[in-house]
């Protein structure tokens, strides 16, 4: 017994070495079961996050403006899906299966980002979802590239290329809306006005209320903490946001000199946590209809699965008569 | 509902960018055939001209070595003569 227990705290001084020597976890590297949790649980949210962020810019496919926004938007939501899968997969390099995602995911267990549940009423919020909800994972999704846990690693790499596309298509829409009508400036504007303060909620709990952030960072599976990843995001945000004439909705909003260890930054108005808590508790406008949409999607899609399974068994019975 | 359901099987995907390089390792997929396995390779790691040709393997096919041996069949330290730095030649004999 005190031989195991030794071995143990042996092998996790072993790990953590590995991990200050910048060096990668694979997946049949010995590892503590913690960090093997809170990988499954982050990369499964995540994956979640891209499946589900499909659904509200979806609802605008058959309605782009354009051919050339249509064209867009499909490609864009194709990446979802895609993005989606790797991250399923490198959560699968750790021993969750699919199925079993997929269960939490229709039945409401598993979570993803609160931010969309929010809804889309007008062709302006697929700009000011590329635009600043993109903006954000790409915020939050380059510091993962760096991970210690090489297939998220890896798969992040993939997306993060990708994922540029995404933010310039929604940062032009606006931009064209912005120079248009001003009935077309002012829907712009609307839709800035309903998805700024989701868009900087998005990186989560304060770094005082991130219970998660710090064996996180030790384990360099996070290179951030919230708080400073969401500086980040306002200040790339606001000039972007001045140079094609719309205004951030927060009169606390103001240059702050002090800020970024005194090279500065934006100062920025009292976050609504109650907003954000009770968003991921389930109660925010949308959560109800995205699991709806999922589960419909997947039950009416069972018979194609199940025509797949016997077409494959079909094909493998006659060839093994062949043979 | 999901429960009743088989997990399908998982193949990894391997992608050749273009001729002159070898086929890497880019992930996996779940697939019930080889040629959906192919298909669905396709549209989710090579939306944007990444490849020329997909290999498909079942990830169940795939023989690793095991990870507790890692020192015993992967250790060479002690064959440093197996490296060009063992040997001394002159520095005036340029680039060898």
């Amino acid at each position: 017994m005190a031989k195991e227990h030794n071995e143990k705290i042996a092998s996790l001084k072993e790990f953590q070495e590995k991990i200050d020597r910048d060096e990668k976890i694979e997946p049949k590297d010995i590892m503590p079961e913690a960090y093997r949790k809170t990988l499954i649980r982050q990369i499964g949210q995540h994956a979640h996050s891209e499946v589900v962020g499909m659904l509200p810019e979806g609802n605008w496919i058959t309605r782009a403006p354009t051919l050339r926004r249509k064209l867009s938007l499909l490609a864009k939501v194709q990446d979802e899906a895609g993005h989606g899968l790797y991250l399923y997969c490198a959560a699968e390099t750790l021993g969750k299966s699919r199925m079993e995602m997929t269960q939490e995911l229709l039945s409401g267990k598993a979570k993803y980002s609160s931010i969309f549940n929010y809804p889309t009423p007008t062709w302006a919020d697929i700009g000011a979802i590329g635009w600043l909800v993109d903006g954000a994972a790409i915020m939050n999704q380059i510091p993962l590239c760096r991970c210690s846990y090489g297939p998220y690693a890896r798969a992040m790499i993939r997306i993060c290329k990708e994922e540029s596309f995404h933010q310039r298509q929604g940062y032009e829409i606006m931009l064209t809306l912005a120079k248009g009508t001003k009935a077309q400036k002012e829907m712009a504007q609307r839709a800035l006005n309903r998805w700024w303060w989701p868009s900087v909620m998005m990186f989560g709990p304060s770094d005082a209320d991130s219970p998660n952030t710090e064996n996180s960072v030790k384990w360099k599976i996070k290179r951030y903490t919230n708080d400073e990843l969401r500086q980040k995001f306002v200040d790339a945000i606001v000039p972007q946001a001045e140079k094609i004439g719309l205004t951030v909705p927060d009169k606390d909003l103001k240059w702050d000199k002090k800020r970024n260890n005194g090279q500065g930054g934006y100062a920025y108005g009292e976050i609504n946590w109650d907003e954000f808590w009770r968003v991921v508790r389930g109660d925010g406008p949308m959560n109800n209809e995205r699991i709806s949409a999922k589960q419909k999607a997947w039950n009416e899609g069972s018979w194609v699965r199940a025509a797949a399974h016997a077409h494959a068994l079909k094909k493998q019975v006659a060839l093994q008569a062949a043979e | 509902m999901v429960s009743e359901e088989k997990e399908t099987i998982l193949w990894e995907v391997f992608i050749q960018p273009k001729n002159g390089l070898s086929h890497r390792h880019c992930g996996s997929i779940h697939a019930p055939d080889r040629e959906m396995a192919i298909l669905s390779a396709r549209n989710v790691y090579s939306r944007r001209g990444e490849g020329q040709s997909i290999w498909v393997v079942r990830s169940i096919d795939i023989v690793s070595s095991d990870p507790d041996e890692k020192e015993e069949t992967f250790s060479s330290d002690d064959k440093i003569y197996r490296h060009p730095t063992f040997y001394d030649v002159p520095d005036d004999v340029g680039h060898m």
